[in-house]
């Protein structure tokens, strides 16, 4: 194959991805607007009413953003206790050496396991613990389902943070040792300024990933279309409201589904944006 | 690599033509393939019934468990030879499409299970289940629940009612008895196949609520009767409409079909003032055209539908029902049905004598 007609395919299909990108994005609006239409978007995105009533059906966002804002934040709490140790071990104290890259490969691993997986542990492992220990009488809820999306989003958060901790000039490191400072100065003085905003950018991406976790959300918070009042009380996300109702929806009610998928594309691709410019701000130090 | 390649080709259109060779019924019509499409509550029934109805007819019938909604959609877009659905067409529904005709194919139930620690055996009547999916009644040894109870010890714990996720017909069902029985459940919640709840928790499917239960002490949901009896699941007793207390079999099932129903089938069972109904019953219909030439469809194709239908009220595929967990129609509503196939036409002349 010559040159051009070489450059002429790849550039073909590299189109692909932007036009199918475009597609679902049209898809979405197009579908999506009798519901904003009916409603209007700000009213849509501040109601909280999702009442299926013939001839007086309202369907609003806000359980649902919530319900997604509450469990992806409280998967982040959770799992920055586990996930920061992991890449400072693999990263820092013990960075290649045999046991860290065992450690990365086992932390890796549970990326692999599908959603599925995790939401059957956590219906038939963390749901009957959480009732034993009288968090919550009925254990599905926003708790549950936050602490196996922690879990889920560990590997994604602990193996990026730890490149970046890895990246660390050697020489800023020896200054600050010279200096007199313990390991656990240069790690609070040196490694996490430098190294921070890489850090942070490695927790934005595993926020997207928890933005979106269908299944294993779907099966542990306990699909109740109302805003939860407290964090062990049921609710329902923006993808576990789709994935359940999506099968018999019709009209109004498919419409306003599918504005609510748009509107979690686009907290998605913001949230996603954040996360890439904080990667290039790091790379420049 | 050409080569395999082709001998690949030429093995599939091998294969395919077999495969299409044409067959004869035994009475001598050809083969057809029918196509339905709808609830998904009666699929195991259908799945043997329409297996049979291949062996003894050649005919192949292709049935989609899309739901009821999907179901009656694809009939009025006339993309399929029938539609399954567990809701009856409103007037509104009929008015808005070609004349059609109801055909019940069997009979199912919805039944309450619950968890609860030591005790085995449970009666609810209609307006207690109301006021528990209300949340009415909120601690399982409330009064009213003891009263009907009075043989059974039940424990001071919140009950936590579980609830379907997705739209269902099994929630249809569930809740038009309610608004049958409850007229504070009329007024604030109504039938559908999506209600709002106002406590509890939530699962998807039949499988869904049923785990909950199980896993979680002091729940109690509704569940489809077919999926109750294959997994031998703990459910209560009900009190119908005589006051009879009824567990849910398939003889109380059809029972509650035993009354007097209309000419066309489209009726609600639930709550049915029959002797040993039990009440929270329902019909699943398939729904066919009454002028079957359309879509250009052949009158074999009309023929070998009818044929079918005539399959499913016969005997030998009403004997399967309880096999598969389902119950049986009761004789006056096979003999209504049969009637009502002998107005099905095709381009104006009936089909069956």
């Amino acid at each position: 194959m010559n040159d051009k007609s070489y450059k002429i395919l790849l550039f073909a299909t590299a189109l692909i991805m932007p036009t199918v990108c475009g597609g679902v994005v049209y898809a979405l609006v197009t579908d999506a607007y009798e519901a904003f239409e009916h409603f209007g978007f700000l009213k849509f995105l501040t109601s909280s009413e999702w009442s299926y009533t013939e001839g007086a059906e309202q369907y609003g966002a806000l359980p649902f953003i919530t319900g997604t804002l509450m469990t992806t934040l409280m998967a982040l709490i959770f799992c920055i206790p586990f996930s920061l140790p992991v890449a400072l071990f693999t990263g820092e104290y013990f960075k290649d050496t045999k046991v860290a890259a065992m450690l990365s490969t086992v932390t890796d691993l549970l990326a692999g396991i599908p959603s599925i997986i995790y939401g059957l542990w956590g219906f038939y492992t963390l749901r009957p613990i959480i009732m034993t220990l009288n968090i919550s009488p009925q254990g599905s809820g926003i708790l549950t389902a936050s602490l196996v999306l922690a879990i889920m989003i560990i590997p994604y958060a602990a193996s990026l943070s730890s490149e970046f901790i890895k990246m660390v000039p050697n020489d800023m490191k020896e200054g600050a040792y010279s200096l007199g400072a313990t390991r656990a100065e240069v790690i609070r003085k040196v490694i996490f300024p430098v190294a921070g905003s890489g850090i942070f950018s490695s927790y934005i991406l595993a926020i997207g990933r928890a933005l979106g976790e269908t299944m294993t959300v779907t099966m542990l918070i306990g699909n109740t279309n109302n805003i939860p009042d407290s964090i062990t009380s049921t609710g329902n996300s923006m993808a576990s409201i789709i994935a359940n109702q999506f099968g018999e929806a019709d009209g109004l009610r498919l419409s306003s589904l599918i504005a609510i998928g748009l509107i979690l594309f686009l907290i998605t691709a913001v949230i996603n944006m954040i996360g890439k410019v904080m990667i290039k701000r790091a790379r420049i130090v | 690599m050409k080569k395999i390649f082709l001998s690949i080709i030429t093995l599939t259109l091998a294969i395919a033509m077999v495969s299409c060779g044409e067959k004869v019924t035994n009475d001598s019509r050809k083969a057809q393939e029918l196509s339905g499409a709808g609830a998904t509550f009666p699929l195991p029934f259908y799945n043997v019934v329409f297996e049979q109805f291949g062996q003894v007819k050649g005919d192949q019938v292709a049935y989609g468990g899309i739901g009821s909604g999907g179901g009656v959609r694809n009939l009025r877009d006339k993309i399929v030879d029938f539609a399954g659905s567990d809701a009856f067409l409103s007037d509104k529904e009929m008015a808005e499409m070609d004349p059609v005709i109801h055909i019940p194919a069997c009979m199912g139930a919805v039944v309450l299970a619950y968890n609860l620690d030591g005790v085995k055996e449970l009666t609810l009547s209609g307006e207690i289940i109301a006021d528990i999916f209300a949340g009415n009644i909120k601690m399982w040894n409330d009064k009213r629940l003891a009263a009907l109870n009075p043989d059974v010890t039940l424990p001071a714990e919140a009950i936590i009612p579980v609830y379907r996720s997705d739209g269902s017909g099994t929630t249809f069902v569930f809740t038009d008895y309610l608004t049958k029985v409850s007229p504070m459940w009329k007024e604030k919640f109504g039938a559908g196949k999506s209600v709002n709840f106002p406590s509890g928790q939530a699962a998807k499917g039949n499988p869904g609520v049923a785990g909950v239960i199980k896993q979680t002490k002091n729940t109690i949901g509704y569940v489809g009767s077919e999926y109750a009896f294959a997994q031998k699941i703990a459910y209560a007793k009900i009190q119908n409409r005589r006051g009879e207390v009824v567990e849910a079999t398939a003889a109380s099932i059809s029972a509650a079909a035993s009354g007097e129903i209309p000419t066309d089938t489209r009726c609600s069972i639930t709550n049915s003032d029959a002797a040993g109904a039990y009440p929270i019953s329902t019909f699943t219909w398939l729904i066919i055209y009454k002028e079957q030439n359309y879509s250009d469809r052949s009158k074999e194709q009309a023929i070998a539908t009818l044929d079918l239908l005539k399959y499913i009220l016969s005997d030998k595929a009403q004997g399967i029902t309880s096999e598969v967990h389902y119950a049986p129609l009761p004789a006056k509503a096979k003999e209504l049905s049969m009637k009502n196939l002998k107005n099905v036409t095709f381009d104006g002349a009936a089909i069956v004598q």
